[in-house]
């Protein structure tokens, strides 16, 4: 099932025009920003397939940078967005690109500041639901609709145990989760969907853990 | 994970079995799904609801989208209807005229409700606060209005489509159109099976609708194109409620829909590279408003 609630078909309660290209690319921002942990200085924001082509009709580009600085989709301050970055420190470049993904409203943000870099792939499927596709190089089904920590880590065994034993001492229900890593003995990627919103300390606990090189959650 | 229908079959069966209502089978699954209490998710649609009127009530005093390409036009709806001498009946373009202003108050960047999505987002609103006129429902009759459209919507974007990008004109106001039409049966007093009559109706005779919004933006032809979703879904509710049934069966109408999306060129599926985008004066605009400024510059050419 890609679509669980009715507030899926009804809702989201949204600035127009388009929930795929202005509330789906509000919520893919937020995402993005939620995954670094921070609000970035600068922002590079690569458009493909139907965002590249309409994205400043579609108010994407405000949709995109109001997620960014952590406007909800029904944020008026979206229209105002530009402004809003301004204000933030935030830079940004849009730049659209001819390649074709698999899903024609996809977005790349890539983001930073002085303490680090981040790469968030994320599509828009329509109704102003999203997925979040790729993290860093790593492919990955992420929705956004439930709270969810991603835990980058050196590809070592007992890594996976250790993380999930950390869950289980604070009672943190995992949902569902995926590994992956782009190459067998290195870096790794753990995503785990959980029931409830994850405190700051738990995080905390989980990166001093070794092995563990980030650790970002998602809140819902 | 279960959930109580996969399809209008099962939702229609379900409702029978149980002699209950579809909307109330869409919140026993919604409080199923996600372990929320009853008061809460009726809360929730209670909001959404607040907000589709509040966009209704705007559009309907007049607004203009930022492009200049669409607003207003409620408003002349509104006029012509209080005339007194509409053909095709007052009623009908009421609902009209509201999904009009839900649709204008979204081009405006307005705040709205998506039903399914933004650019559907007229036809659920316009046809409740049309019908709710008539029938005179409860405020939990018109929440259930939104719940029923809101199951039916469900099976569509689990099944085939919902957004214009993957499967055309047909994903997004298609899909409104037939969650109105189910809804305006429920709310009439009809079976669960007529919703589903009504929403096989509606689809139908929308299957097949391309999407191809001039410079890509949701104005032209998507504001239009709810005024008719609206009018679309009331005949075919209509319809149903006389007892005419669909001989193709929802879930098929649902199947083909999906894999008429699939076969559509991308440029009729909001590319802007297709259909009426294409046209000398869709071109023109675009250039205009993408290009040159605004469609102050069209306005000086003619």
């Amino acid at each position: 099932m890609k679509f669980t609630s009715v507030f899926d078909i009804i809702g989201p309660v949204m600035i127009g025009p388009s929930s795929s290209h202005t509330a789906g690319a509000a919520r893919i921002g937020r995402v993005a920003r939620d995954l670094f942990g921070r609000q970035p200085k600068w922002a590079k924001i690569h458009l493909y397939g139907s965002f590249a082509e309409t994205y400043r009709g579609h108010g994407t580009d405000v949709a995109i940078i109001g997620g960014l600085l952590d406007y909800d989709t029904y944020d008026e301050r979206i229209k105002t967005a530009f402004e809003g970055a301004e204000k933030a420190g935030l830079s940004f470049e849009f730049i659209p690109e001819e390649a074709h993904k698999d899903h024609p409203n996809t977005t790349r943000i890539v983001m930073g500041d002085d303490e680090g870099e981040m790469s968030v792939e994320g599509i828009s499927i329509g109704g102003g639901k999203i997925e979040i596709s790729e993290v860093n190089g790593f492919k990955l089904r992420l929705t956004g609709g439930m709270p969810a920590i991603l835990v980058v880590h050196d590809d070592r065994a007992g890594c996976i145990a250790n993380v999930a034993n950390c869950l289980a001492m604070h009672n943190v229900n995992i949902g569902h989760m995926e590994v992956s890593r782009i190459e067998r003995g290195l870096t790794a990627l753990m995503v785990i969907e959980v029931d409830q919103n994850i405190e700051d300390k738990v995080l905390q606990q989980i990166s001093l853990i070794p092995y563990i090189t980030k650790v970002s959650k998602i809140n819902n | 994970m279960d959930v109580l229908f996969h399809n209008v079959r099962e939702l229609v069966e379900r409702a029978e079995q149980e002699e209950k209502l579809i909307s109330e089978i869409m919140i026993e699954q919604e409080i199923l799904i996600t372990g929320r209490t009853r008061e809460d998710v009726i809360q929730q649609m209670d909001r959404n609801l607040t907000v589709m009127e509040e966009a209704v009530e705007r559009g309907l005093q007049g607004v203009q989208s930022v492009t200049g390409l669409t607003g207003g036009d409620a408003v002349l709806l509104q006029n012509y209807i209080a005339q007194g001498h509409s053909l095709s009946g007052d009623l009908l373009l009421d609902a009209v005229s509201k999904a009009v202003a839900t649709n204008e108050v979204n081009a405006a960047m307005g705040t709205i409700c998506a039903t399914p999505t933004a650019g559907s987002a007229g036809v659920v609103p316009g046809t409740l606060f049309a019908v709710k006129n008539k029938l005179n429902p409860t405020r939990e009759q018109m929440i259930r209005y939104l719940f029923t459209s809101g199951a039916f919507g469900f099976v569509v974007a689990n099944n085939a489509s919902i957004s214009g990008a993957a499967g055309g004109c047909q994903a997004e106001v298609g899909s409104a159109a037939g969650m109105a039409a189910a809804a305006i049966v429920e709310m009439a007093g009809g079976s669960p099976q007529q919703c589903a009559e009504a929403f096989a109706i509606t689809l139908k005779n929308m299957l097949g609708l391309v999407c191809d919004p001039v410079a890509g933006l949701v104005e032209v032809p998507c504001v239009k194109r709810n005024a008719m979703g609206a009018a679309n879904s009331l005949v075919a509710a209509d319809m149903a409620l006389a007892g005419v049934s669909s001989r193709i069966p929802c879930d098929e109408v649902i199947g083909a829909m999906y894999r008429i999306g699939q076969s559509m060129s991308p440029n009729l599926k909001e590319t802007a590279r297709g259909g009426l985008a294409a046209t000398p004066t869709g071109k023109a605009i675009s250039k205009a408003i993408l290009e040159n400024g605004g469609l102050q510059s069209i306005k000086a050419m003619q």
